[in-house]
């Protein structure tokens, strides 16, 4: 007989006899009690109320995870009746402490649909909402669960990650999350959570979309915890019969940690083609050019604009990397994806993703296995003010021309769309784009090569200097994605580096020749005013009237803001042509110039008011 | 700071609790019938002169299902321990429509007897990328012995609902011991790594359960006289029931008979849901 019977099947056959009295203290026992904790604030929120306006849609108001938008979701909205939690500080298969339930209302699951609440919800309403979580199972009606003791963060560094390294490697991490760990394993396609719903292995080289945190700390709570309800094991059980220390486990944090860039990466607006004048244009995607050529981080979301929609895209972000030497442009598009579509070992996940997310618009995907796909968006003319097309490749008033790769048939073509589903291939003569595409451990490469004039009327010429806007989408095959059901970015810029104007050298020393000159007059003037420079005639140093030294001081402080300014606007050209030394040090020389000239100004109000 | 308000205030509600229960004796009248239902189960009650079995076969007719071949191409340690390729085990048939991996166990009339956790453990091993047994029983709170026969990674993913979970990494050869302690027929158990190993294991609060072998015979021994539902429980044909009458030294006959038309039977389960089989019931298709 289960435990549930037993709970439910206890009060019928027992029968107590209560007398009214007894049930009266009861009662008033059972008041004092909760009148007893004037610190709590749950008392005056209603947990339940709280859980049914902000968390059902999602979690349902059963708490089985199947609320409305539980289908536009995956990983799945957590079920609540499993008492399955994946981010604890205890043991695998254990309950979470109240403080870890807290922790992931208030901050949110990264990589997931999981918002934080912290700024949302008062804290008086999580804390109820955390009570009332805990009535979906019976579970937690036993004892409290007791966290684990994790103690403290060895020091990290190379050795540590060197360490780590080889404890990946022995404890064979790379089984789901490939060799450089990009989610790319064996076993990848083959996972399902506990509730038979497909699951995609943590792409390590994104940490700050790990569901239970991206630091040292977070990595090895996880490895000791696991994370119940899916694939991710304990590693406790291995440190326990010694097969490797507690301090390995912490070097095994370090090296997954080390995986992902140190800060998550910022997103920039611009992205730059470095002007290469010593050496040729890569013509590959081995070439070293590409190691000593920034990466710019340009995130997607699904394309949830159009029917068909697609919520669940597997391509998070692509990186960025843009070269040219004058006559033709080289981009390096970069992004995680662990298969090279389509793969048979990936149909049938495919096809459960395409089960599981169960769109029911209008030619929406109902099987996977097509090619894996790059769409490079660039609008067919530039117009004046920055106007840019819809951002869904165009529409008919300002089309958008494009490059796209497909993995089945390598290389690319150009398009011209005017709006999403239209691209049309323009004629062979017209087709200028080369590409070539790599897929290794769980990433594709893809470098676009083309022209910058291509001479074609419907192209879209590239002009060093000149902000070109810039979008991107991407599919994965097997991942069910095609057509419409892909991600999108919105539009970024592409400006092509210049040749460093002459000026750029000669005006620095001039601007600073200047200045020295200007600064010498100054302290000359301030040096004349306070009767420090002996002038030869006490006579003339009389007639100086304090009119003319007020003039020549504003002056000179006017002429240095202006000087600042231009400096300033030096600086912000150096910036955006990708001259970004050249903008640091004119960014300098203005700020001393515009510090001086401040100095200046204030300098001689101060002496000519003093000396009335 | 929760988990102290949640602590006072749930001693302040269980006092409450305590009042409101104990108030039952003090009424009058209802102790009787109260002791009686409260009486501790006896320990070991088991007098092996009188003790009684049952016996019998569990069988199948009908097309056997195709079991698919397992590729472990990926895996070469583990390819090279089968002779003969390796297959699913969802339903695995012997000679004379013998039906293997089957639960069998008493699942009703053993309620007022009460038996010691055993001491010794069950063993779930991983050898060759299979588990062995595929099916497994063991008592409440016993413990299991999970066990890496492979020396490469295996996680042993047990999914309960009456019990609490647990999913172990063993990446080399080694022992983990876990325990159910609450009666649970059945838990599936699987490896994530291996896609195809998948396990099944029986938790019940008595010794009298048992796993068919290939030729169907199962028997259950030492059981005290008495009237017992005996159950069979089958991954992908569901469970059958049987009622026995236990003599004193005698053997109690079953005989269950499985067949073709029950493919696809609800399978009592702490079961995934399915949103691939929307009713609910994880039924292999082959």
């Amino acid at each position: 007989m289960s435990a549930l019977q037993n709970f439910s099947s206890h009060d019928s056959h027992k029968k107590p006899h209560l007398s009214p009295q007894c049930v009266v203290l009861g009662i008033l026992l059972l008041g004092v009690g909760l009148l007893a904790i004037p610190g709590d604030a749950t008392a005056q929120v209603d947990g339940q109320v709280v859980y049914d306006q902000w968390c059902a849609g999602c979690h349902g108001e059963d708490g089985a995870g199947e609320g409305p938008a539980a289908n536009t979701m995956l990983p799945r909205p957590r079920d609540f009746t499993l008492a399955l939690y994946q981010v604890r500080t205890t043991g695998s298969g254990q309950l979470p402490t109240d403080e870890d339930i807290l922790k992931v209302i208030n901050d949110g699951m990264p990589g997931t649909a999981m918002p934080g609440w912290e700024d949302v919800l008062t804290e008086a309403e999580i804390l109820a909402l955390v009570d009332y979580l805990k009535t979906f199972s019976r579970f937690f009606q036993g004892d409290p669960p007791t966290p684990l003791d994790f103690g403290r963060a060895t020091s990290g560094g190379e050795d540590a990650i060197a360490r780590g390294e080889e404890v990946y490697q022995t404890v064979e991490c790379w089984r789901c999350h490939g060799q450089q760990g990009r989610g790319d394993g064996e076993s990848a396609p083959t996972l399902n959570d506990d509730t038979g719903f497909p699951i995609f292995t943590a792409d390590l080289t994104e940490n700050w979309r790990f569901n239970g945190g991206g630091e040292v700390e977070e990595i090895y709570r996880v490895l000791r915890t696991g994370l119940d309800g899916t694939p991710m094991p304990t590693f406790s059980d291995i440190v326990d019969a010694g097969v490797i220390t507690d301090e390995d486990l912490w070097s095994l944090a370090h090296y997954v940690r080390s995986l992902s860039p140190e800060e998550e990466p910022s997103v920039e607006e611009v992205v730059t083609a470095r002007l290469l004048t010593d050496t040729p244009l890569p013509q590959t995607i081995e070439d070293v050019v590409w190691e000593e050529t920034e990466r710019f981080y340009v995130p997607l979301s699904g394309q949830i604009v159009v029917q068909p929609r697609w919520f669940n895209p597997r391509v998070d972000a692509v990186w960025v990397q843009a070269v040219h030497d004058g006559q033709e442009l080289a981009l390096l598009v970069s992004w995680g994806d662990p298969s090279e579509s389509p793969d048979t070992l990936w149909t049938e996940f495919g096809s459960q993703v395409v089960a599981t997310m169960g769109s029911e618009d209008q030619g929406a995907a109902t099987s996977s296995g097509t090619a894996d796909q790059l769409v490079v968006q660039f609008p067919q003319e530039l117009s004046e003010g920055q106007e840019r097309p819809y951002f869904l490749q165009g529409d008919t008033r300002r089309p958008a021309y494009t490059w796209t790769w497909q993995s089945d048939v390598g290389g690319a073509f150009e398009s011209i769309a005017r709006g999403i589903g239209t691209a049309a291939r323009q004629p062979d003569a017209e087709q200028h784009v080369r590409a070539t595409a790599q897929h290794a451990d769980g990433q594709w490469k893809v470098l676009f090569v083309r022209p910058l004039d291509t001479g074609g009327a419907e192209d879209l010429a590239l002009t060093a200097g000149q902000a070109v806007p810039m979008a991107f989408q991407a599919w994965d095959g097997d991942n069910g994605e095609s057509g419409n059901q892909g991600a999108i970015s919105t539009w970024y810029f592409l400006v092509l580096g210049q040749p460093t104007p002459v000026a750029v050298y000669v005006a620095p020393p001039v601007a600073l020749a200047l200045t020295l000159l200007f600064g010498l007059l100054v302290v000359r003037q301030a040096q004349v005013g306070s009767g420090m420079w002996q002038e030869p005639d006490a006579a003339a140093r009389a007639k100086r009237s304090a009119q003319k030294r007020k003039l020549a001081g504003m002056g000179v402080g006017v002429i240095w803001l202006g000087m600042a300014f231009g400096a300033y606007q030096n600086s912000r050209a150096g910036w955006e042509t990708g001259y970004a030394d050249l903008g640091f040090w004119w960014a300098i020389i203005g700020g001393l110039l515009a510090i001086a000239g401040l100095g200046a100004l204030i300098g001689t109000w101060i002496h000519t008011r003093t000396s009335k | 700071m929760i988990e102290r308000f949640g602590e006072l205030r749930n001693t302040a509600l269980l006092v409450s609790v305590f009042v409101i229960a104990g108030c039952g004796g003090g009424g009058g009248g209802g102790g009787a019938d109260a002791g009686a239902a409260d009486a501790a189960p006896a320990e070991s009650p088991v007098d092996a002169a009188t003790a009684g079995n049952v016996a019998g076969m569990v069988t199948f007719t009908g097309t056997a299902p195709m079991m698919a071949e397992i590729n472990m191409g990926s895996e070469a340690s583990c390819a090279s321990k089968h002779s003969t390729p390796p297959t699913e085990e969802g339903f695995v048939g012997g000679a004379d429509g013998g039906l293997a991996n089957v639960f069998v166990y008493v699942k009703e009339g053993l309620e007022s007897l009460s038996f010691p956790t055993p001491t010794s453990a069950v063993v779930l091993n991983q050898d060759g990328c299979m588990y062995s047994p595929h099916v497994l029983g063991a008592q409440a709170g016993q413990d299991i012995t999970l066990r890496n026969s492979d020396g490469i990674l295996h996680n042993i993913n047990a999914s309960p609902t009456e019990n609490r979970p647990f999913n172990v990494s063993q990446p080399v050869n080694m022992d983990t011991n876990r325990a159910f302690p609450v009666a649970e027929v059945m838990i599936p158990v699987r490896c994530d790594v291996h896609g195809w190993m998948t396990a099944y294991v029986g938790i019940v609060d008595h010794p009298y359960f048992a796993v068919s072998g290939s030729d169907g015979s199962v028997s259950l021994d030492g059981l005290p006289p008495g009237d017992y539902v005996i159950e069979a429980w089958h991954e992908q044909l569901g469970t059958m029931t049987s009622n026995v009458t236990v003599t004193t030294g005698g053997t109690a006959e079953i005989s269950f008979e499985f067949t073709e038309a029950m493919a696809g039977s609800p399978v009592p389960m702490g079961e995934p849901i399915d949103l691939l089989h929307p009713d609910g019931h994880q039924v292999v298709d082959h």
